[in-house]
């Protein structure tokens, strides 16, 4: 794998020029660096999904280990998919192309590549369908758009299904609401039957089935983390935490994505979590065995999704909680929002959530039982239940990124915001057209946060890169909040390359540091062990 | 794929050729005039009929609205209710503005680059061009309701008047026609000169595209230039919709069987084309369900139990390091 280019040279190389010869025509790039690995075969065994060899292989292989009757079994499970989901049928045929969502793809953005445009993501698996389940395409072949399904498309699907982050920013500006995440699904099941997807998605699946969350940490892991966390807490604040797991008759249970529990700064975001629970006084405990918000399931398949996220109410019936409480996390939130009480409803445990302190009923959550923190917590601060001093957070000049999954597949776009005005006294927005439901994907979402596509998901998260610079410069932003695990992960990385100087947050890492707790020393370090009273880095950059 | 549209531009004039030899130098009147657009009629019945029985024969597993503004959710945030819809109601309105003024194509950008910076700007030509196109289609079609029902339908002598607004300074003169001629050229220059459209651009954008601004074009001639005798063809029209069909006595221009084929031909394209996007927006999942999924649980008629990790399991594997840690167990 080369070297990544230096920002300014990689920036000026994207070419907009479409090629010569027809879409159909090239070839899909899978030289190194431009893929993800595919998933080692102890996974796929541990999972009980197809996996046509126990080898070692590389997409960039000439030939792909896929079985001999693969064109069938793609067929057959294209065909069930067109009964199971009207969203696919319905997306295939009415297509016409006014190329409205073209530019407003991430990807196509960053690369330049004709074939991330949206349309024509969603034309690779289109071409296939019209030739084989349209009688205009069965007569007519490749003028009416049909192409038979050879080798090669089957290499554009994998090179090209794994260059979607599924963010549904394309489907805003659709005029027939055609949401590329669902292309991209369909796309990855279809692959998936012969074997073909990613580590690095179904590595953390195969470790969330077994031990709970994504990054395969063992109950007294866990737990040692956790605790770790509060030794940390007790050394800033001098507030002895003691939080519990997996404990019967708790009131709430509460889940967040393991990345919060793993590594920097999502860890400080956990701090966050806990500190204003120990604040509240709040009767509520973690769980090891459902210790995972996120879902790469949704990554892979339907079904997978489903046996990863039953363990959110398995666990909230065996403990008996009357509800759940979810941290800060993307695509958790939408397959809790959009899927959860559907595939594993309807749920027989407790009652409508109702907070404990203010007394709110959240009937907005009534079915799933289930609330996002930011809720909870606006709805603290309504009720003035928080003793704060957002001054703590002054070093900080905030903007924030509103992550794909909770903007566009569930509206919660205020209640974070409410909560950032709330604990800092300098926030600036990002340009409209980047943020709220037209905000831009940290370019390594649906489990393409990996190393080796890393400039790949550079140039997918430029747009989002983009628009922070121009705050950075314009305000002097030095702290990217957001409210997404993968954010966290994939954000720093993408700021250090193009933003130098802009550090990112999760929202209530900066609640943490601005909650005034019962019997804490003067605070004189952040939850980073940073002093509050630094001097702002504004001649950092400049 | 300049050869895309050089292909639909052909077909469409050798499809014009056709109708206007077939009349006028095979006498073919009765096939073009009667046959071919009965039959044109019925696939567009059968055909349109077909395809959204399959569409609705497709289950809707899940709910997933494409939220493009603030969800319902607590009482003293407010909720965006067209744009994250909470009831049915809203899902009404949300889908009419969708459908009627195309919302969503008007909230259309164009990235740029400028420097180091990549901009966003708002731009409106789609949506103007979509707007002309269908909104003029539209008026077209209704006036021609005149030539299928007598007494001529109030709203359609109503819609007349102020399609003819301009009467006053050109005669005789109806804005809907040359404003769909000039929707369909707008929507076609798009096609042939954006290079990104273009790339994009398959045989069967041009086609409908082309054979649309044929019929435009010969409808303008007939009423503009040609002059042709709209009694003769009004009898047609009605002997048509009357189900009692007959060539009117000394014939009508071969002009009016090509714009009559054209017809035929575009009706009958329908069911098998992209514009089938008329039945298709009332379906899409992503703007006709309601953001209440937390709230009102969906089911999915299709769900099946799957193999799952349960914590009895889990708890046997772990036990020994989850009591170590203190942490609660079942079995002890």
């Amino acid at each position: 794998m080369a070297e990544t280019p230096k920002p300014e040279e990689l920036f000026k190389n994207i070419d907009h020029s479409v090629p010569e010869e027809p879409w159909e025509d090239v070839p899909p790039d899978l030289s190194p660096g431009r893929f993800a690995y595919p998933t080692k075969p102890k996974n796929l065994e541990y999972l009980g999904m197809p996996m046509p060899t126990k080898e070692e292989w590389s997409p960039a292989d000439e030939e792909w280990p896929i079985p001999d009757n693969w064109k069938e079994i793609i067929h057959e499970g294209f065909k069930d998919r067109l009964e199971k989901y009207r969203s696919l049928k319905i997306f295939m045929d009415v297509c016409v192309r006014c190329g409205a969502c073209a530019d407003k793809c991430h990807f196509f953005i960053g690369t330049g590549d004709p074939k991330n445009m949206p349309v024509l993501r969603a034309e690779l698996l289109r071409s296939v369908y019209r030739k084989d389940f349209t009688t205009a395409g069965k007569i007519l072949g490749r003028i009416s758009g049909g192409r038979p399904l050879t080798k090669q498309v089957l290499k554009e699907w994998f090179s090209y299904f794994y260059q979607c982050t599924e963010c549904r920013r394309c489907s805003v500006y659709c005029p027939y609401g055609i949401d590329t995440a669902e292309i991209t699904m369909m796309g990855r099941e279809l692959l998936s039957l012969l074997g073909l997807n990613i580590n690095w998605i179904l590595e953390p699946a195969a470790n969330c089935f077994r031990t709970g969350n994504h990054l395969g940490i063992q109950p007294h892991a866990f737990r040692e983390m956790v605790d770790f966390f509060c030794d940390d807490i007790e050394e800033i604040t001098g507030v002895k935490l003691e939080p519990t797991f997996n404990r019967k008759g708790a009131e709430i249970l509460f889940i967040t994505p393991s990345g919060d529990v793993f590594a920097d700064p999502g860890t400080y975001t956990m701090m966050g979590y806990l500190l204003l629970f120990e604040h509240l006084g709040l009767d509520y405990t973690l769980s090891t065995y459902a210790s995972e918000g996120g879902n790469f399931g949704l990554f892979t398949s339907s079904e997978m999704m489903k046996r990863l996220n039953s363990k959110m109410y398995a666990e909230a019936r065996r403990l008996g909680v009357k509800w759940i409480l979810g941290g800060e996390c993307g695509h958790m939130w939408r397959v809790i929002h959009q899927y959860m009480d559907t595939m594993n409803g309807p749920t027989d445990f407790g009652e409508t959530p109702k907070s404990p302190i203010t007394g709110t009923v959240f009937e907005n959550a009534a079915a799933t039982k289930m609330v996002h923190i930011t809720e909870f917590t606006a709805d603290l601060l309504r009720h003035n239940k928080l003793r704060l001093d957002p001054s703590r957070n002054d070093n900080k000049v905030v903007t924030f990124h509103d992550s794909c999954n909770p903007s566009r597949a569930m509206g919660l776009l205020d209640e974070p915001r409410e909560v950032l005005k709330a604990v800092c006294n300098n926030f600036y927005e990002m340009p409209e057209n980047t943020i709220r439901e037209q905000t831009f994907c940290c370019g390594s979402g649906s489990g393409l946060n990996t190393e080796e596509i890393m400039e790949l998901r550079l140039l997918g998260g430029l747009p989002r890169a983009n628009a922070v610079r121009y705050v950075h410069e314009k305000f002097g932003v030095n702290m990217l909040s957001c409210i997404c695990a993968i954010d966290r992960a994939a954000l720093p990385p993408l700021m250090d390359y193009w933003v130098p100087g802009v550090d990112v947050t999760g929202i209530h890492e900066l609640v943490g540091n601005a909650l005034v707790m019962d019997g804490e020393i003067e605070r004189t370090m952040d939850l980073r062990f940073e002093p509050l009273k630094e001097e702002t880095e504004e001649d950092a950059d400049e | 794929m300049k050869a895309a549209y050089l292909y639909s531009l052909i077909a469409v004039v050798v499809l014009g050729l056709i109708a206007y030899a077939g009349v006028e130098a095979a006498g073919l009147d009765v096939l073009f005039g009667v046959i071919i657009p009965y039959l044109a009629f019925i696939v567009f019945l059968v055909g349109f009929a077909n395809k959204v029985l399959d569409w609705s024969k497709s289950a809707v597993p899940f709910k997933i609205p494409t939220t493009m503004g603030q969800q319902k959710s607590l009482p003293w945030i407010k909720q965006n209710k067209i744009d994250s819809p909470y009831t049915t109601g809203q899902v009404v309105i949300r889908m009419l503005l969708e459908i009627l003024l195309f919302r969503s194509l008007f909230k259309n950008t164009r990235t740029g680059f400028s420097g180091e910076r990549i901009s966003y700007k708002w731009v409106i030509w789609l949506w103007l061009f979509a707007i002309l196109f269908h909104y003029s289609f539209l008026v077209v079609v209704i006036r021609h309701l005149r030539f299928f029902a007598e007494p001529v339908p109030f709203f359609v002598n109503f819609l007349e008047q102020i399609d003819g607004m301009l009467q006053v300074l050109l005669p005789h003169m109806f804005l809907s026609g040359f404003a769909l001629l000039a929707g369909t050229l707008l929507l076609l220059v798009r096609r042939v000169f954006l290079p990104k459209i273009v790339y994009i651009s398959r045989p069967a954008d041009y086609f409908p595209l082309f054979l649309i601004t044929g019929i435009a074009v010969t409808g303008l001639m007939m009423r503009y230039l040609a002059k042709v005798d709209v009694i003769r063809i009004k009898e047609l029209t009605m002997g048509l919709a009357t189900l009692q069909p007959s060539i009117p006595e000394g014939g009508i221009s071969g002009l009016f069987y090509v714009h009559l084929f054209f017809v035929s031909i575009l009706v009958a394209y329908i069911p098998f084309s992209k514009i089938m996007h008329i039945g298709g927006i009332f379906l899409s999942p992503t703007r006709n369900t309601a953001n209440d999924t937390r709230a009102r649980r969906h089911v999915n008629p299709w769900n099946y139990p799957v193999k799952t990790h349960t914590y009895e399991e889990y708890e046997e594997e772990f036990r020994d390091k989850m009591k170590e840690a203190g942490i609660p167990v079942e079995k002890e």
